[in-house]
């Protein structure tokens, strides 16, 4: 868990080497409610930070996962296509989105401590 | 607490829920039966014919009629109690105005009928025009769009042409506050432009210093309701406006607040180009599933000529359809919804000038009364006067007892009161957004104000089970995810209707 980062935007990334692997925090999927599609990016996809990258719809609602930093897609969890709700029920675990390979190296996210309290 | 807008003493409030018309059905039970074959057999040879039966509900006519008859009786309606809906102005619809629309001279003309039998048609198109020209403060309209969504795709369309007309081609962006209505963003996307937003700022209004840098060369226009969806009059207008057309954007009007400003203030004179009216709100025909609805669209007049048409104008004496030149095209067969647009010619009539000029003002001064007994149940989003509608928010109730918008929507319908719009507008955490209209009376928002206070109280008792709620209804809350997963619309998809079960 410790390695885990987290955005203002609610995505949380785990930074190996120049790999990161992508989701959506607990705190976010507990919001969207019931997470019934996700369309998810194409490998070798390239993305600048802050752009959206997975498009996430709820039954009331549907929002985008954002780009941690500037990276290229080497990898998606194509399990959510089929049961996207993995992403409820293990967000920070099975219900990860995407792996990237790192273009331009950002690792400003909030731990684990500071994220709670930014969303308290 | 006694009101006229009370329904909690339906009836049919309560009671066990009915079942499907499937679980109705009994083999070979029949509603109907077709007449004796009195032309030879033919049997066809195709492809495409069915080997088997469709699965259909078989029942007899008089289960049939119960059933729907049942439902009915259950269904919400403006009729029944007080609908509350944000941001939708639902509002009674004068029994007169059916009347008139049901009358056989009206309800039964055709559309193809030439001219000179249906001048009594065009001259109520041609009146109408002429009322909501002088309430909006625009040059012309057209009643093509059927509704609201429509109108502002017009809106776009015409924007979208008058620039190509005047070689504007590089205008691509059209600039929407992040308080707007949906269907903003998504009109101008369909009409090919890019969306551009623009924040709000602490006060719930366009944020003026932001606007100035979206603002560019490439700035095709503005889409703005005013008031806002905050219920916040934009007190900057006359500025905002002028930015835009500083630029060479134009501005287009959401008429979906209408209801706050008639009598009081013109889009027209605030400067905007092109405004949509919904005659379903503003105008008090039928709205949601009674309609059909209608969302005339009116301009100034340097945009009559791409309209679309037919449009009624008045030539010596007589009334003919005029097609303007650089139509955008059509946006309804015929003439648009003709029966709607009269009944709201008739509401016009039955206010007169003077009912019109006090139309917004009393809508205000109900939504205010109500935001303020409100106010001390559910904080207000925004700390200013508001116009028609107002936010409250309960973030706080969320942090403190996990009760969100949606479960105060769904306990307020124990109370036989329809819910506030919530979760909208999307900027505020938690939003309930109310709409009184000036159509109830000041009993009815004092109940409505107590049954909130009720199950406000009665959602953070400790003992409270959030999802109980509602507990007198026949269905409490209906699973969201499995629809949404699986959706189900044809009589024959039984199977998939087992799975959601």
């Amino acid at each position: 868990m410790s390695d885990i980062k987290y955005l203002e935007t609610h995505e949380w990334y785990l930074m190996k080497d120049d790999e990161i692997t992508v989701g959506i925090s607990d705190f976010a999927q507990n919001e969207l409610g019931d997470i019934v599609y996700v369309t998810l990016p194409e490998v070798g996809q390239e993305f600048e930070k802050g752009a959206a990258v997975v498009e996430v719809e709820a039954t009331k609602t549907v929002a985008d996962a954002y780009a941690p930093m500037d990276c290229t897609i080497t990898a998606v969890n194509s399990q959510l296509e089929t049961e996207p709700e993995t992403i409820n029920n293990d967000p920070c675990g099975d219900g990860w989105m995407f792996k990237a390979k790192v273009n331009t190296v950002d690792d400003s996210g909030m731990s684990y401590q500071e994220y709670e309290t930014f969303v308290s | 607490m006694v009101s006229g807008g009370n329904a909690s003493s339906l009836p049919l409030v309560g009671g066990k829920p009915e079942p499907t018309i499937k679980e109705l059905s009994s083999p070979g039970r029949r509603a109907s039966k077709f007449p004796k074959l009195d032309v030879p057999e033919v049997k066809i040879n195709h492809e495409s014919l069915k080997k088997e039966k469709a699965r259909l509900p078989e029942v007899s006519e008089h289960d049939l009629v119960m059933h729907y008859s049942r439902l009915a009786h259950r269904n919400f309606a403006v009729d029944l109690g007080f609908y509350p809906l944000g941001s939708c102005t639902m509002k009674y619809n004068p029994r007169f105005a059916d009347s008139i629309a049901s009358d056989s001279r009206f309800a039964n003309m055709h559309p193809s009928m030439p001219e000179q039998f249906t001048q009594g048609c065009l001259k109520v198109y041609y009146e109408i025009g002429n009322y909501l020209c002088e309430i909006t403060g625009m040059d012309d309209a057209s009643f093509q769009p059927p509704a609201g969504a429509s109108g502002e795709l017009t809106g776009l369309l015409i924007i979208k042409k008058y620039l190509e007309v005047n070689n504007l081609n590089h205008k691509t962006e059209i600039i929407v506050p992040d308080s707007a209505h949906g269907t903003n963003p998504a009109s101008a996307r369909m009409a090919g432009f890019t969306v551009v937003e623009v924040e709000t700022d602490s006060r719930g209004m366009v944020n003026i210093e932001k606007l100035k840098e979206i603002v560019n060369v490439n700035t095709a226009g503005l889409m703005l309701t005013n008031p806002n969806t905050g219920g916040l009059f934009e007190e900057e207008i006359l500025t905002i406006s002028q930015i835009i057309h500083n630029a060479g954007g134009l501005l287009y009007y959401d008429g979906a607040n209408l209801n706050a400003i008639v009598g009081a203030s013109r889009p027209g004179d605030m400067g905007f180009d092109i405004v949509h009216s919904n005659l379903h709100k503003t105008f008090a025909t039928p709205h949601g599933g009674g309609g059909p609805g209608s969302g005339p669209v009116a301009v100034k007049s340097f945009l009559r000529e791409f309209l679309p048409g037919p449009i009624a104008e008045n030539k010596d004496r007589k009334y003919n359809w005029y097609h303007p030149e650089n139509s955008i095209g059509r946006m309804h067969g015929y003439h648009g919804n003709f029966l709607v647009t009269l009944r709201a010619l008739v509401y016009m009539k039955l206010l007169g000038k003077e009912g019109l000029d006090k139309l917004g003002s009393y809508a205000v001064l109900n939504a205010r009364y109500l935001s303020s007994k409100v106010s001390k149940i559910i904080p207000l989003a925004y700390d200013e006067p508001c116009m028609h509608e107002f936010v409250a928010s309960v973030k706080d109730l969320k942090k403190s007892h996990k009760i969100k918008a949606y479960d105060v929507g769904k306990a307020l319908l124990d109370k036989g009161f329809h819910s506030p719009t919530i979760y909208f507008p999307l900027i505020v955490e938690e939003a309930l957004m109310f709409e009184p209209t000036e159509t109830q009376s000041k009993e009815t928002l004092d109940d409505l104000a107590e049954s909130l206070k009720l199950i406000v109280d009665d959602l953070q008792k400790e003992d409270t089970v959030l999802e109980d709620y509602p507990k007198n209804l026949p269905v409490g809350r209906p699973n969201e995810l499995i629809p949404a997963k699986y959706l189900t619309v044809n009589w024959g998809d039984f199977e998939l209707l087992e799975i959601t079960e």
